[in-house]
């Protein structure tokens, strides 16, 4: 039988530098497994018809979604590109609303009036899912300038492909982020292709971490498949941002599993690399091990997890599927938050 | 009622809600240092201080969205474009951020914001510097789109425009910042989306936006001499649009003209035309008709130029054209 003070040492876990509780562990485990399960489950629902559209899903880089969060503050903003449930999923809003907004529901988190490429949730500062490759650069500009402006001691965390590095309106908020030293980490999940033209084949510099260099912006290159490394890197950028020195960028390596949105083969890239990833680097994997390794559980508890993660993403699904759409009335609504009703009878209204 | 120009007027309303709302703050190219490029900013950066007044790199885009995202979380801010020609490069912020975030976000984040600067054709800038916008702009929904014509207007607009929970595209006019107009002496605003009767008549109805209702107040004038009494309507608000003003304008006088400064093609004028027939068609006597600026881009040479835009005497020609006094 272990002493008090064993089983103190057994609920912690030391690990490059820092010191892990059991439970948060557990935490970023279970997230990471929640949001593979979940969005394996979108995948089932989208060849079922029931999704529709663009579907972008993140297995694979769920250590990203999952370690940021864990750095983060719930007052600090996050915006992301379309690729957005894992990183709104980590951030705490409801799987059942996401789920709703997948399947195009009333009880969705935006009403169903974006799908999965627009989550939004201003109770958890999340400010989008945004369709538009690179644009939520420049508004997470913004976010960081309320912060600065107000002085509310807030860090905006916004989130890029490692295609949409690429766009101009990125360099330009670069420039004013660091100018005005705003609290912003630009992050690019470098998951290795933008669609199907690998990272070799776009940017002439591939080192993206470097590409903050003419702005005064440091840049750091971390393991977005180690979800431990990506809490610990993202922790430093997010004080560097908070402490007021100014933006920084993190570059996470990382790779998506699937195709880039469901109708995408992927026979751009080969099995062996799929594979290589899959079975090698895997961050859900990776974490059990380190944890089973360390004597802090058990594969049969995993296990056991798993099976629970798994019923209870089927009972999410279910109580989404089972709300009406959307209310016919609300096509009108939410298009001006102060319409001006008596100027303007809308198209089809002939009065 | 004080003399005033249209530029004192937008500087007026920019500084009385910069007092009112500490949320307030004025952004772009040249607006603090330089007082503005068109000094419609003029003194604001002495008045309030270099973290509300701010100057820009010259990158639209991004101080575009930048915009965007600090509307999302509570404050209020004013997007000069230095004209709106350079407001195309930010056009993906306006439009498809925005004019939709409210919708997309399921109601959760307005985007209280006004984007503003001289738009349509200034003096002798040859075609990438003269072009009228307003019709892009109009046709988003999620956008508000606000041209005075005049100092009263636009000191009274624009503050509604600050106010206002959406995203507000508020277009001047070079050629009218120098104008003088009387201004009330007084607090006021204009709500946005009302028309105002700018001369009343009963034959016919001028409607005319921006600097084009200038022209059609002269033509009112010119057609007055040879016994025509011409109402002239300045919708003030391209959208929402006051239809009901001007299908009331219309239901008078029987005839209409809409005159605009813009490309003719799928233009102002062809939104209101239909919007009459559709609405007004039993009180039409003749069919409706336009005058556009010539659908080519914007040459250099004065004569050129002027043969570009609309005139008084296309505006007087067309109104006794639709009258059959052809
Ligand atoms: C401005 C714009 N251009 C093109 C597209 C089409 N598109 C959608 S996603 C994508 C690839 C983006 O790749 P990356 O930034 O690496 O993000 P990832 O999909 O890998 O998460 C492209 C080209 C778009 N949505 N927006
Ligand atoms: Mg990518």
């Amino acid at each position: 039988m272990a002493t008090k003070d064993d089983s103190k040492q057994a609920r912690m876990l030391a690990h490059e530098g820092r010191d892990y509780p059991l439970n948060t562990l557990h935490e970023m485990h279970d997230m990471m497994l929640f949001i593979r399960r979940f969005e394996e489950k979108a995948g089932q629902l989208y060849g079922l018809k029931k999704i529709g559209g663009f579907c972008h899903l993140c297995n694979g880089q769920e250590a990203v979604c999952v370690g940021m969060q864990h750095a983060s503050r719930p007052t600090d903003y996050v915006l992301t590109s379309y690729r957005d449930h894992g990183h709104v999923l980590a951030r705490g809003s409801d799987p059942v609303a996401v789920m709703a907004e997948l399947l195009g529901r009333s009880g969705g988190l935006v009403k169903g009036k974006g799908g999965s490429m627009h989550m939004f949730d201003i109770e958890r500062n999340f400010l989008g899912g945004n369709g538009i490759v690179g644009e939520q650069v420049p508004i997470g500009l913004g976010v960081g300038f309320s912060s600065w402006y107000r002085e509310d001691g807030r860090v905006t965390l916004c989130i890029m492909g490692d295609g949409g590095i690429n766009q101009g309106g990125v360099y330009e908020s670069f420039n004013m982020a660091a100018l005005w030293k705003l609290p912003i980490v630009f992050v690019i999940e470098n998951n290795q292709y933008a669609m199907g033209t690998s990272l070799d084949r776009a940017s002439a510099e591939t080192h993206l971490f470097k590409r903050g260099i003419s702005f005064k912006i440091p840049g750091m290159q971390i393991d977005g498949m180690d979800v431990l490394a990506v809490e610990k890197h993202m922790s430093e950028a997010i004080e560097h941002a908070r402490s007021g020195q100014g933006p920084i960028l993190v570059e996470a390596i990382t790779y998506r599993y699937r195709g880039h949105s469901m109708s995408d083969p992927a026979t751009y890239r080969t099995r062996e690399e799929v594979d290589e990833w899959r079975t090698g680097r895997d961050p859900i994997a990776r974490l059990e091990n380190l944890m089973i390794e360390n004597g802090l559980a058990t594969e049969d508890e995993f296990k056991q997890k798993d099976r629970e993660i798994k019923k209870r993403i089927n009972a999410i699904a279910k109580e989404a599927e089972a709300q009406p759409e959307p209310d016919p009335a609300e096509l009108w609504t939410d298009v001006y938050a102060s319409p001006i009703n008596d100027a303007y009878p809308y198209p089809g209204r002939v009065d | 009622m004080n003399k005033i120009t249209y530029r004192e007027a937008l500087n007026q309303a920019m500084c009385e809600e910069m007092e009112r709302d500490a949320n307030v703050f004025l952004m772009g190219e040249e607006v603090a240092e330089y007082n503005g490029a068109y000094k419609v900013s003029q003194g604001m950066l002495d008045r309030f201080g270099p973290k509300r007044v701010i100057d820009t790199p010259i990158t639209e885009l991004g101080f575009a969205g930048l915009g965007v995202g600090a509307a999302m979380t509570g404050l209020r801010p004013i997007i000069e474009f230095m004209t709106w020609n350079f407001a195309i490069l930010a056009m993906d912020q306006i439009v498809n951020a925005a004019a939709k975030m409210l919708y997309m976000s399921g109601g959760m984040y307005k985007v209280p914001m006004v984007f503003r600067g001289p738009g349509g054709a200034a003096a002798r800038v040859a075609a990438q510097h003269s072009q009228s916008l307003e019709n892009w702009m109009a046709n988003v929904p999620g956008l508000k789109v606000v041209m005075p014509s005049c100092a009263a207007d636009a000191k009274g607009l624009l503050k509604s425009a600050i106010r206002d929970d959406d995203p507000v595209v508020f277009i001047e006019n070079e050629i009218l910042y120098g104008e003088v107009g009387d201004v009330p002496a007084g607090e006021y605003t204009i709500p946005l989306g009302k028309a105002d009767i700018k001369r009343s008549g009963t034959d016919i109805t001028l409607v005319a936006h921006s600097r084009m209702t200038g022209f059609a107040l002269q033509a009112a004038e010119e057609l007055a001499k040879q016994g025509i009494s011409a109402e002239v309507l300045d919708p003030r608000t391209i959208r929402p649009l006051d239809e009901r003003t001007i299908l009331q304008s219309v239901a008078k006088t029987n005839h209409c003209v809409i005159i605009e400064e813009g490309w003719r093609f799928a233009g102002i004028g062809a939104e209101i035309s239909a919007r009459i027939m559709e609405k007004g068609f039993d009180d039409l006597d003749a069919p409706v008709l336009r005058v556009t600026g010539k659908d080519v881009p914007m040459a250099y040479a004065a004569n050129l130029e002027r043969m570009t835009l609309p005139s008084v005497a296309e505006i007087v020609e067309a109104a006794r054209a639709c009258l059959g006094r052809a």
